[in-house]
Formats: C-alpha cells, structure tokens, sequence
C-alpha cells in the first residue's frame, strides 16, 4: 500500500504514458451507489499501456490499492524522478508484459488523483463536495470501472489483477462481473478486514478528524489537516512493514547523530522515516479521500455481500481462473485469510492457483522487485491467455 | 519423465480430470495436460517447487496434502494421484479416503521395502537399510512408513477399497528407464505402482 516505494529508472519501461480521463453518468442519468445515493457526473482518471489487439482479448485491468493511482507504470515525460507505482511489473518483458497484453490502470471512485471523489467540484454547489461526497463502496468502485471498460470497448477481460484493497476489487469484479473475467490474481488480499485491519484504519482516521484544520472536511479553500494526515500515513506505513523488517531496516539505529537528543526530536531512523512518509503524502493526497477510500475497504464484506455470510457461497457465483498470492510476513491481510478464500475456491471446484511467497517486508511485499511474483505472475497469465485463445 | 510417472501416465484416461499430491516442479502434470488433454491440478508443500509449476503455466496450490483433499467437491477428480509419497504420510488410511472422496480412483506409488536389497543389508549387517530409493539413515528420513508390495494390498483391503491394477518395477528413483517385474515382485521390485479404487 505503500506506492512508490523505490523505483529506481529502469531501461526497461513502457516509456512515456499519458493520463486520460472519462467522464459519464452525467446527471440526470447519475450513477447509483450501493447505498442508493445518486453521483454524477463520475469522471475516472485512466492510463493504458501495450496494445489492445483485434479481438480486443488482451486487456488486464489493475486495480490500485489505497494510495495508489492510474499511473501503474511508465513516465509522463522524460524528466520525471519516478515512473508508475508498479513499474517494476508492468512493461516490455515484465511479469504483466506490455508486449502482449493491454493494461489498463484507472483511479478510484472516492480518490484524488483524477477521478470524482470529495475534493472535485460537487456541480450543485460549485463547491468541492467534502463530507457531502455519498460514501462509496467497493463495488461502487467496480461498477465506475465496468463503466470505463464499456467506454473502451472490452467486454472481456483477460485478467483483473490488484495488491491490498485492489485485491478486494478483484474480488468484487469476479462476483459482480462474473462473465467478464477470465482470469483473476488477488495479492495480499482478504475478502474482508480484520479486527485489527478495521482497528488501524480507524485510529489514522480519528488522527485526520482530530486536526482542527480538518474542519469537519471543509479545509479546500484554507489550510488543509496535514499533520492529521500525515500521522494517518504514518500509521499505515506500521501496518504496511513487519517486526522483520523493521528490525532490518532501522533496528534502534539513530538518524545522523551518536546520541540521543533528550528532546522529542526524531532521535531514532524509525521515527525519522515515518515523518519523512508522512510529510511526502500529504503533498499528494486529500485527507478526505483517505477517510473515504479506508471506510470503503472496511466495509467491504464478500461473504454477506454475495454470499449471505458464506464464503463458499460467495465464490460460487464466479468462474474465473485464480491466482492468489500471500506473503508471509503480511500481518495486515495474512495468509491465513488467503487460504480461507482459497478453500472457498476449491469447494466450488474452480481453477485456483496459490503461494505463499515467504518475504520479510510484510504487506508492502507485493509492491517490491520480487522474481518469484513475477514468475508467478508471468506463467500465470501466459496459460489464461494461451487457454483462452483455443 | 520418470520410468514411474510413465506408467502412471499410461494409465490414464485422455481428457481426464487430474489431482496430484506433492506433484513436485510438476512433470507428470505437464506431461498429462500437452499429451493426454487432461485438466490437472497440483499440490504441493515447497514454495520454490510451487513457483515453477505455476510458472510453467500448472495450475498448483501450495499447501499440505493431508489438509488440502479435505476441500474439494466429491468425486471432483477422475484420478487422484499420490506419487512416492505414501511413505511419508503420518495417517495413510485417512489419505486415501479422502483420495477416493473427492476422486473417482486413485493412484499410488512407494518404494518397495522387502526389496531384496533392503533384506540382505538388514540381515547380513544389522544396521537399517540404506538404498538408492531409500537413502536415508533412520534418524533423518522423511520416510516414516516402511511399506511392503504386499502390505499394501492387505492394507487397501483393510480399509474396505480394492486394487484395480498393480504393478512392480525395477527403476531408480529419478531414472527414465526400468523393467516391469513380473515373478516375485516384493522380492524383486524397487518400487510399486497401483490403481485403487471403489469398484473392480
């Protein structure tokens, strides 16, 4: 969850990319959300990379995670410090190789970085919407993305593929969209937080409510609620990491200095890094957003939304090809709530392939160079595509 | 492909539905989806092996075999497959009920105990045996079932199945190459290969 980790100019890149955007439900034809308030006109960001070809039957779309955005890969010019978010995956010869398949990487409904969410304008009041944005859900988010795919022409896709709360929008494509997915690859994923998942939203979103500049989520024509946003960040950036790697990454080791300050300065490279993480996302990100996108994937609840509280069940309504992958040191959605969907899977005799990768950067595993994913990724989609061309 | 694995391979149906148990980097998968038109399905416990089946396009769970047959629908597969495994299985019985659960007929594959071999070392030097199919020494083996031919098939008896076809080979463990034993199998034979099953 942590995009844009460490991404380093790679020789190897689908090069230059251009964000587009698409805009429907204009009202009065507005889109209805699960919980049957009515928004329009919805306006997604989307980039796309690779070809689409003939018979418009190499499209994979990639779901982002929560602080993610359509820029999976590539540069927008030449200059630019950093590619997409997944460009380690995504491109020429890669694991989702932009040879043979046509990505396709949109920005969430609720987001910020392009597509409506609460800090575009609300067209009744000419005013951003804030806390006046519907909430949204994960299937909502689903819905605006079939939405794009249909603007686009695809009618099927290859694959849907996505880490974290992407994967639960994974998920949510097999079940609602169940005839239009070959093949699905949820990362790190769950069909439904934890406790404790729920418990470290929740503090990073009273962090944001408790920031005076906050203001009840109108703060876009003032001073925005950076350091309650930043400390959210720096709650996730915990959950996204491990007691490993941690301990590998900083141990007790102090930043620039031999000792301790004896004040409440960042004495300790832990501290130093946090602050760093959350000062860099507010510069990117609306505070609003995250309260929505983080309620959206804390509601999100496969087995009683599809299932009526079995997972089975659930699962029964798909009919795509699995690939799910966990990682071990995960303790934001751990193996073992990948196996269960995994189990789920078996009992309803579908095609389902799964690993558990052992990696010691916890949940944010899925987002590193990792040639085992790509493997995975790689022979993975290589047999859907080659089945699915018979 | 292993002298084993093409017996097993012979032995199956074109188009059939396929279940292997600790299928390894997935030969024998690979070989009865190209050669046989099989849909299959491996399981197995190492994530390295894991990662090359999948990426030799296999379609392959990584997981323990005694916990991964007990989720599938009944009669899901046409054959379930357990490949010189058998042996290291803590609750054997268990197993292979739950092969024939979910699999119209299972195939079972071990190396041979009473090979002469193994009997000769055992009475000639006392010591327990060492061999090429079973190169380990008793306090490091994976091997925790010491399994005759005949054993086998008192124990398939015993828990109420019945052998449809049985065969013994002379072969070594990775070998391409080996003879089907005719005369003496439990004396002669390295390993044993049987198709089980409920009916005849």
């Amino acid at each position: 969850m942590s995009e844009y980790i460490e991404h380093d100019k790679d020789a190897n890149s689908v090069g230059i990319v251009e964000k587009k955007s698409y805009t429907f439900a204009e009202p009065p034809m507005e889109m209805v959300l699960e919980s049957g308030a009515k928004l329009g006109p919805v306006t997604l960001a989307y980039e796309t990379c690779g070809t689409l070809n003939a018979s418009r039957s190499n499209a994979i779309l990639v779901l982002h995670a929560l602080s993610g955005d359509s820029h999976v890969a590539g540069y927008y010019k030449a200059e630019d410090d950093k590619p997409g978010w997944w460009d380690n995956m995504v491109g020429p010869g890669k694991g989702i190789d932009t040879n043979k398949y046509f990505v396709v990487c949109s920005n969430v409904i609720g987001g910020c970085m392009g597509s409506t969410g609460p800090c575009t304008i609300n067209p009744k009041t000419v005013l951003p919407y804030g806390l006046d944005f519907p909430v949204v859900t994960i299937g909502d988010m689903v819905d605006a993305q079939k939405a794009l795919m249909d603007h686009l022409g695809i009618k099927k896709l290859l694959a849907v593929v996505g880490g974290s709360i992407g994967g639960m929008q994974v998920l949510e494509w097999c079940t609602r969209y169940p005839q239009m997915v070959t093949a699905a690859i949820p990362l790190a994923s769950t069909t439904r937080h934890s406790a404790l998942t729920i418990a470290f939203n929740e503090v990073a979103r009273q962090a944001i409510m408790a920031d005076p500049k906050w203001n009840n989520g109108e703060y876009y024509f003032g001073p925005k609620p950076d350091l309650g946003l930043a400390v959210a960040r720096m709650i996730g950036h915990i959950t996204y990491l491990s007691d490993e790697s941690m301990r590998h990454k900083f141990g007790r080791r102090l930043q620039d200095k031999s000792d301790f300050s004896f004040n409440f300065d960042a004495d300790f490279q832990v501290e130093s890094y946090l602050r760093y993480q959350g000062k860099k996302f507010v510069e990117r990100f609306d505070a609003n957003s995250f309260l929505y996108l983080t309620k959206a994937a804390d509601y999100y609840d496969l087995e009683i939304q599809h299932g009526n509280g079995s997972e089975v069940h659930a699962f029964s309504k798909t009919n795509a090809k699995f690939l799910v992958v966990s990682f071990t040191s995960d303790w934001l959605y751990p193996t073992y709530q990948s196996r269960s969907m995994v189990k789920a899977m078996k009992k309803n005799g579908l095609d389902v392939s799964f690993c558990e990768i052992e990696a010691k950067w916890g949940h944010d595993a899925f987002l590193l160079s990792n040639e085992r994913l790509f493997a995975l990724i790689r022979g993975f989609l290589e047999r859907v595509y080659r089945e699915s061309q018979k | 492909m292993r002298f084993d694995l093409q017996i097993i391979a012979s032995w199956i149906e074109p188009g059939s539905r396929v279940l292997d148990l600790g299928c390894g980097e997935g030969d024998l998968l690979k070989f009865l989806i190209h050669q046989k038109g099989a849909t299959g399905t491996g399981i197995e416990h190492n994530e390295s092996k894991v990662t090359q089946c999948i990426e030799k396009g296999l379609s392959v769970l990584q997981g323990d075999i005694n916990e991964e047959v007990l989720d599938y629908p009944e009669n899901n597969f046409d054959y379930v497959i357990l490949s010189q495994t058998l042996q290291q299985v803590y609750e054997p019985d268990t197993l292979i009920r739950a092969m024939l659960r979910i699999g119209k007929k299972g195939i079972v594959s071990f190396p041979n105990f009473s090979h002469w071999g193994c009997r000769l070392q055992l009475l000639l030097s006392g010591y327990a045996p060492v061999t090429k199919q079973l190169p380990y020494a008793w306090y490091n083996t994976p091997n925790i079932r010491v399994i005759t031919i005949k054993d086998f098939r008192k124990f398939i008896r015993d828990v109420g199945f019945n052998i449809l076809k049985g065969v013994a080979i002379n072969t070594h463990s990775e070998n391409r190459y080996g003879n089907i034993i005719a005369v003496l199998p439990n004396l002669r034979a390295t390993y044993g290969i049987f198709l089980i099953g409920n009916g005849t």
